[in-house]
């Protein structure tokens, strides 16, 4: 972990987590704040896999970078009144907004240096898809297969909402 | 070493990053700088769009958004199994036939309901 390489790569893929979270809040066109959500959540995705959480990577850009961003953007694109391109509009509160977000940092600052920290179980030091895999198919069977019954039940309600028209 | 591993998936993303920007670069160095109005017109040869292109998208497409987000999911599960396959055996893999029939059975029904055609 005290491998320069890897602290070089940890604070390249903060910094892009850092500059597109701020793009995604100070951005005028909603549709660019959207793809710069993307590019967080694939940030995000490149901190797990330093952290040797393979899966997690993969279902942060499956899920998040993937299927979240897609309905997001869908619901821009459906809602978007013709002609709006810039959705995110200033407002009169950006003063008192800040003194509460400062305060709201410096009040966790002061609690979280202040906490001593449980030390859990160290980090995985190798991929651990393949232990999830057998945990996943031959322990918890009844969970996934219950999960695949969950999907079809939300796909067929999608479909039923949206097909009255 | 997995690390190692992503190493080259980062080299990648850095060479494809800059595939991209450097043309663009030398060619913005290198390029003369006599604009004209035609040179600065949208197309050279074709019609200007009319109207904004930011429109509202008709709320059927949701439905494919929703198709999709459905089997993306289903990836979620297919990958820890298809690393995990060769230590698993005859009854994961009828499993995982349970679990992709169901959600077939889901796209069979957005198949007959129409939800898949284009209008």
């Amino acid at each position: 972990m005290n491998d320069p390489v890897v602290i070089l790569a940890f604070a390249v893929l903060a910094i892009v987590m850092l500059v597109s979270a701020a793009a995604v809040v100070l951005l005028r066109n909603i549709v660019h704040c959207a793809l710069f959500l993307a590019l967080s959540f694939l940030s995000v995705a490149g901190i797990y896999i330093l952290l040797n959480a393979e899966f997690l990577a993969a279902v942060q850009i499956l899920i998040y970078a993937g299927a979240v961003m897609i309905l997001l953007l869908f619901a821009i694109m459906l809602t978007q009144r013709a002609g709006a391109i810039a959705e995110n509009p200033p407002n009169n509160q950006v003063g008192m907004a800040a003194v509460v977000a400062v305060a709201l940092f410096g009040l966790l600052a002061l609690v979280l240096s202040g906490t001593s920290w449980l030390t859990g179980a160290p980090a995985a030091t190798q991929p651990n898809t393949e232990a999830l895999g057998r945990a996943l198919f031959e322990y918890y069977v009844l969970p996934f297969e219950i999960a695949s019954v969950l999907l079809l039940v939300a796909m067929i309600g999608a479909i039923v909402i949206a097909r009255e028209d | 070493m997995l690390l190692t591993q992503y190493g080259y998936i980062a080299i990648f993303l850095i060479i494809a990053i800059a595939f991209g920007i450097l043309p663009l670069v030398i060619a913005l160095a290198i390029r003369p700088k006599k604009p004209n109005p035609v040179k600065l017109s949208t197309y050279e040869c074709g019609l200007e769009t009319v109207g904004p292109s930011w429109i509202q998208f008709h709320v059927g497409f949701y439905l494919y958004a929703l198709v999709f987000v459905i089997f993306d999911v289903e990836t979620v599960f297919l990958y820890p199994w298809a690393v995990a396959y060769g230590k698993l055996g005859l009854f994961a893999l009828i499993e995982m036939f349970i679990f992709v029939i169901l959600l077939v059975v889901g796209l069979v029904y957005a198949w007959r309901k129409r939800a898949l055609e284009w209008k």
